[in-house]
């Protein structure tokens, strides 16, 4: 029975030494889905690691060094850029990041002949957003080097995920036996789904609220529990992880409008009454208040976990980036 | 010059035979046909050996040509879509497309006509011009008509001239940005999804405007157990309807997208593995009347792309017999079922002379291995391109001869 220093229990499924002695036997972190828990909780104890260290003055360990990172972020984002900007300066990697909105890149022939030329630069780690589901795996067979999912369309994005995991399991003790609650727009959300993957891998149970059209078709079949309703969703929940309404979803055909949104499925100090005391709430940012959290929800320091969630994204993907690159330091070293 | 193929067990649905027996060929027309004929006054004789031999395949839905796949698949008679470079939508590119055909393809080709103008779904196209020109059929290829009085009028136009109005059974809305079959699987991966329901929808508003208009309406490629039951409702009723569909709807269900293999990005998508056993009941009850192959070369650079902006589409000439024929193994369909599907049905609904082994008739036929196992090999496939889901996949089943207008175009070595 292995516990971190964090973890209060041992989760038995996670705890297999497996046969191969490889804790994490995979090239690239493409996402959750078909990671096994003892790789979830190889990452989760790395990242808790450099937690402390990341707390200290001095943050660098140079154990990456003269590695190179690239960042290709296909889709605009400010906060997991940089995240990953960090962690990798952190472990002494060069790292470079090229970022190019939507708008500029459309068609996928480029994306795949920049894969090209970038494999020839002989990164060691890339990084990667794309718009598109299944991008990155795709990109990921033509590279040669580490390749981490950094999100991609609506289907995965494994760091925020571990992130979230990484805080629950420091603020709770464990991840298995939580009542997790995951409200929003599930239906376009890589968020939603990589933590649905993540939560159901380490034995917690998952709840999804949300109004019936930001609820893909058969959801039902991923392991959850579906609620409609706020406040039977949130009965005796944990932790509540609050999804963002992307700007583009909140006209048009899947919800009336805002302030309705708001009235129903926005969480508010009231809806959270029913929920356990300790509730934890969380977000991945950005924030709209008013919309889907309460601004007094969102600031109650108690409560709220959602600047300690940013802490963790750093600490979560240097852990990514020490273990992929693992092996190929081991080789040079012999 | 006369030549008997003998020993062959001939399949002829339109004359309801099914027999051992011997077929001969006088210059580019059939003679005879049947169990007791004797081959003496031919001047060849070929052994069949007891393979099958049956009408050359007519494939109702092709968008392309791909002369020598299509008779390495056994089909004689390509349908050609509306949606070539040049849109189908005028007599005379009609016309161009015939003359190709009768000049220099030894494989048959008529084209469907756009069964609106640019296929834009707002104004009917010149049906009666392209009709005398060559047009079998009309469509708007993969758009489904949307307007409800726009499809109205041209079930009614079309019907002045007993020409074939070919639906795409999908609603344009409800398939709004889609890329898969709305189910778990998209889900997982976080894929748009059209729910099977667009499919019912567009086929029941459709047989409805057949009944009013009291016309012909032909449903492209259904894909779900849903869509199936509502072309039998319809057909229960007396409505005039019909409706194909293509064997990798028979063979795969949407767990083939998995890891987002773009291969099997095909529109309609892939739906649920319930969807897939009605499919194969459909087409074994009479429900679905023709077996397309939905033959859609694409290359791998429009193919190797992130999922939501991969090109659709398979090649289907050269797989489709054998494809067809693994429901067939398993006892789920009649081999005559499956032949009256890919011959008589589709001659009878486009009007064709072919499909049939009776005397007068073009010789147009195929020979083929009922049992011959063989795996598929996207390389080895003579098609324009190799976007085939099936690779390696250990099939059952062959063309051996295909024989057009009395030649024999194709021979496997």
């Amino acid at each position: 029975m292995s516990t971190h220093s964090t973890e209060q229990s041992s989760y038995p499924r996670a705890d297999v030494d497996p046969p191969s002695g490889q804790l994490f036997p995979y090239k690239h972190l493409l996402g959750i889905w078909g990671l096994d828990p003892t790789a979830i909780k190889h990452l989760l104890d790395t990242a808790d690691g450099y937690v402390e260290q990341n707390r200290q003055a001095k943050k660098s360990t140079a154990i990456c060094n003269g590695l190179t990172q690239i960042n290709l972020f296909f889709e605009n984002s400010t906060r997991t850029l940089m995240s990953f900007e960090i962690a990798g300066k952190r472990l002494g990697l060069d790292t470079i990041s090229m970022s190019t909105g939507t708008s500029s890149i459309k068609k996928g022939e480029t994306m795949l002949d920049t894969a090209a030329t970038l494999n020839a630069m002989h990164p060691d780690v890339l990084v990667m957003r794309h718009g598109d589901s299944g991008a990155v795996k795709l990109l990921s067979e033509k590279m040669d080097c580490a390749v981490i999912n950094a999100g991609d369309g609506r289907s995965e994005h494994p760091t925020q995920a571990l992130l979230d995991a990484l805080t629950i399991r420091r603020r709770k003790g464990s991840i298995h036996g939580q009542t997790i609650v995951i409200s929003g727009d599930v239906a376009h959300s890589r968020v939603a789904r990589s933590n649905i993957y993540l939560l159901n891998a380490m034995g917690a149970r998952v709840r999804l609220v949300a109004p019936p059209t930001l609820l893909p078709c058969d959801v039902d079949r991923l392991g959850v529990e579906v609620f409609h309703r706020m406040e039977d969703g949130l009965e005796g929940a944990d932790v509540v992880m609050m999804l963002r309404l992307q700007n583009e979803r909140m006209q048009g055909a899947f919800l009336p409008s805002l302030r309705e949104y708001y009235r129903f499925w926005g969480l508010t100090r009231e809806k959270l009454t029913v929920a356990k005391d300790d509730v934890l709430v969380m977000h991945p940012g950005p924030m709209n208040r008013g919309v889907e959290i309460a601004s007094d929800v969102a600031d109650d320091l108690d409560r709220s976990a959602i600047e300690e969630q940013v802490e963790m994204g750093v600490a979560v993907r240097m852990a990514c980036i020490d273990v992929l690159t693992k092996d190929l330091r081991s080789g040079d070293a012999s | 010059m006369k030549t008997a193929y003998t020993n062959a067990r001939i399949i002829d649905p339109a004359n309801g035979f099914d027999d051992v027996g011997t077929l001969i060929v006088d210059g580019n027309l059939i003679e005879a046909c049947g169990s007791s004929l004797s081959p003496d006054t031919a001047d060849e004789i070929i052994d069949c050996n007891g393979k099958v031999l049956c009408p050359g395949f007519i494939d109702m839905r092709a968008h392309a040509v791909d002369p020598d796949a299509a008779l390495a698949g056994g089909i004689t008679t390509i349908i050609l879509q509306p949606d070539q470079t040049t849109i189908i939508d005028t007599d005379a590119v009609v016309e161009r497309i015939r003359h190709r055909s009768v000049d220099s393809q030894i494989v048959s080709v008529y084209p469907m006509g756009a069964a609106t103008q640019g296929m834009r779904g707002e104004q009917i196209a010149e049906i009666g011009q392209m009709q005398e020109s060559g047009a079998v059929a009309f469509t708007d290829c993969t758009k489904a008509v949307d307007d409800a009085q726009v499809m109205r009028r041209l079930l009614e136009y079309a019907g002045h001239f007993d020409a074939l109005v070919v639906q795409f059974a999908e609603n344009p809305e409800l398939a709004a940005g889609a890329v898969a079959h709305e189910g778990e699987t998209a889900t997982r991966m976080g894929l748009a999804g059209v729910p099977a329901a667009a499919e019912a929808i567009q086929i029941e508003r459709d047989a409805r405007l057949a009944k009013l208009t009291n016309s012909r309406v032909h449903f492209a490629l259904v894909s779900s157990r849903e869509g199936v039951e509502a072309v039998r409702e319809a057909k229960s009723k007396g409505i005039k309807v019909s409706c194909s569909t293509a064997p990798h709807y028979l063979h795969l269900n949407d767990n083939a997208l998995e890891g987002y293999r773009t291969f099997a990005k095909v529109r309609p998508p892939l739906r649920g593995e319930d969807d897939r056993l009605a499919l194969i009941e459909g087409l074994a009850d009479g429900t679905i009347d023709t077996l397309v192959s939905d033959h859609c070369p694409k290359s791998a650079d429009v193919k190797r792309l992130p999922f939501a902006q991969a090109a659709y589409g398979v090649v289907g000439f050269e797989t489709m017999l054998a494809l067809a024929l693994a429901p067939v193994h398993t006892g789920k369909l009649e081999l005559s079922a499956l032949i009256k599907a890919l011959t008589v049905n589709p001659a009878k609904l486009l009007g064709l002379p072919t499909g049939n082994l009776s005397p007068g008739s073009f010789a147009d036929f195929v020979i083929f291995d009922l049992n011959k196992p063989w795996r598929i090999d996207a390389d080895k496939l003579i098609s324009s391109a190799k976007n085939t889901p099936f690779d390696t996949l250990p099939v059952q089943g062959q063309v051996l001869k295909t024989v057009a207008d009395g030649v024999r175009v194709f021979e496997r070595s």
